[in-house]
């Protein structure tokens, strides 16, 4: 595949020299959101060569390899579709959870298990839990990367019918729209109207269905920025920081709410992790 | 757990046969010039060389620079000409190294 | 509003399906739960960081109303938000444009990693708006402010439009997306003055394009 090959280290070559070369501000950003299409449609295509698959790899370690005090692997870890089972799990979240008595996304409900299966430290896990630049996500993230790709392919299809669970989007829709902090940011201040960038990046619009599809299925997402796999939770926790809002907890009733309200604006999207981010 | 690094080979590969082999590792590519959020240089920490051998012969180096993006992508073709196994280093800055070995199926 | 038997809810939700929001199909939440829950969800957050996490009148208008608020509301965030606007004691709208221009390019400031101590806070105006031609990374949320002053005639009036913009978008526009710069206290009027004659001032690149 030669002529893939080279178009594939074409683009990535463009891809590097677009990211760090200063151009007319239009043409600049819709030429790097080009580049990165055709760099994406060629990893969905084949998507070996995709950065985040390594941390794919790993978390399918990780969930196999016995770990923690109590020395098991995550096999036997319930993602909601039965133990152990993790083809289409992903797809399905954030959902109810009996045992816990809340509704729970990927991350908090690889964290459950973590906690209660393997016997690890939860409040160590919530800890620092994501990476600085540089750094690979960390295990718990891993792990979610892992699950959420064997969902691939797939249409977001949370199902929502739990009464707590259509709590969890009554809140999360509120936050989304919720002001507040010096900035009287909300999450619709720059996420609810199509078009609109920061500087040269393109926001996402997740009040609008059709467009919620298009991007929330990217996500975990690796970032060319950062060099690695950032899933949602540290996604959010990202876009506080950014809104100058202090820390959110990962597994927190806002955050999982937050994303039930992404999930539930792309349903009936496809599902392809990781995504390929600046 | 790092992560192990991705090879990529053919599944068969005949007697004279072109292939093309695909490593994917994960490093930080660390180049020098960063800041922390203490102020300071986050110090320089690359994977500097890349080999390859199939048999025991070298089939492909590479040396790598502060230009390469983190987590490498490296490809290369051979053309086969008997059995044998690969062996893939890659050496960092300081000597360490990272090796994997995959034999290749040929018929 | 009191909480529902799960039943109802259900049903409530099932019957209420088309267009409604999913809050008021569960016609379950209300401030004080959503207040309680955001406080849970950032438990390390203390003094002025908690109060972050809960908008004042004004922000709670907008956020019920989805940055739509009625006439009569507009009208009385308008009142309210207008009284807040402190203007320079010297009488000048205008400070150093270059100041202005690195204010508008740095986004430092408030977030959790900053310390105000090594850096001063910016205005971060390019995340949002075009200002100078030669600066090409620049947002789209706001509109462009290229060549304002110019359009206007560097008049005395748009100079305390833009001045009253900054320092509090709401007293014009009820629920701008714009934040409050002067009345919540992100730049100081010295650092507002300077963003002004950024806009203003004929010297000033964003006007001699």
């Amino acid at each position: 595949m030669n002529s893939s090959r080279k178009r594939i280290c074409a683009a990535a070559l463009v891809v590097g020299l677009s990211l760090t070369a200063a151009a007319e501000a239009q043409q600049s950003g819709d030429a790097i959101e080009r580049e990165l299409e055709t760099y994406r449609s060629m990893l969905k295509a084949d998507p070996w060569s995709n950065p985040g698959m390594l941390d794919v790899d790993r978390g399918e370690a990780l969930w196999k390899t016995p770990a923690g005090p109590k020395n098991v692997s995550l096999e036997g870890c319930d993602l909601g579709l039965g133990a152990g089972k993790v083809d289409g799990a992903f797809a399905r979240l954030p959902r109810y959870f009996a045992d816990g008595d809340r509704v729970m996304d990927v991350e908090t409900r690889i964290l459950w298990c973590m906690e209660k299966l393997q016997g690890f430290d939860r409040l160590k896990l919530i800890t620092r839990p994501h990476p600085a630049a540089g750094m690979p996500v960390r295990d718990l993230g891993g792990i979610a990367t892992f699950v959420a790709s064997r969902s691939n392919g797939q249409p977001f299809k949370a199902a929502f019918t739990e009464p707590r669970e259509r709590e969890a989007l009554a809140l999360g829709e509120t936050l989304f729209y919720r002001r507040s902090g010096p900035m009287d940011f909300a999450c619709s201040t720059c996420h609810a109207d199509s078009g609109k960038r920061i500087r040269l990046q393109a926001l996402p619009v997740f009040s609008k269905p059709e467009e919620a599809r298009n991007s929330v299925g990217q996500w975990p997402a690796y970032r060319v920025s950062t060099a690695h796999v950032m899933t949602t939770q540290h996604r959010i926790y990202d876009c506080l920081w950014q809104m100058r809002l202090p820390e959110v907890e990962l597994g927190s009733e806002v955050s999982v709410a937050l994303i039930s309200y992404l999930v539930k604006q792309a349903e009936g999207g496809e599902i392809n992790v990781p995504g390929i981010k600046r | 757990m790092p992560a192990k690094p991705r090879i990529r080979l053919p599944q068969t590969a005949r007697i004279g046969e072109v292939i093309e082999v695909k490593t994917l590792v994960a490093h930080a590519m660390e180049i020098g010039n960063r800041r922390g959020s203490d102020g300071n240089t986050i110090q320089r920490l690359l994977l500097h060389t890349f080999e390859a051998t199939f048999a025991g012969k070298e089939v492909f180096r590479a040396n790598l620079h502060t230009g390469t993006a983190a987590n490498p992508f490296i490809s290369f073709f051979m053309k086969v000409l008997g059995p044998g196994e690969f062996e893939f280093t890659w050496t960092e800055d300081g000597g360490a190294k990272i090796t994997e070995r995959q034999p290749l199926n040929v018929t | 509003m009191k909480k529902m038997p799960a039943i109802a809810v259900v049903l409530l939700a099932a019957i209420a399906a088309c267009g409604k929001t999913y809050a008021q199909q569960m016609n379950v939440l209300d401030e004080g739960a959503v207040d309680v829950l955001m406080r849970a969800a950032f438990p390390k957050s203390r003094g002025e960081w908690l109060s972050r996490l809960k908008g004042d009148e004004t922000m709670r208008a907008c956020s019920n109303s989805k940055g739509a608020p009625s006439a009569e509301a507009g009208r009385a965030i308008g009142a309210r938000e207008r009284a807040t606007i402190r203007y320079p004691s010297d009488g000048k709208l205008m400070g150093d444009w270059r100041r202005g221009e690195q204010l508008a390019q740095s986004g430092y400031g408030l977030r959790f990693t900053d310390d105000p101590a090594t850096r001063a806070t910016g205005g971060n105006c390019y995340a949002c708006h075009q200002l100078t031609k030669q600066e090409v990374s620049f947002g789209t949320l706001g509109p462009s402010l290229l060549e304002y002053g110019k359009i206007r005639g560097f008049s005395e009036a748009a100079a305390k439009t833009v001045y009253e913009k900054i320092y509090n978008p709401q007293a014009t526009a009820p629920c701008s997306l714009m934040p409050r710069f002067g009345a919540n206290v992100v730049l100081t009027i010295e650092q507002i003055k300077d963003i002004v004659a950024l806009i203003m001032s004929p010297e000033s690149p964003v006007n001699r394009p």
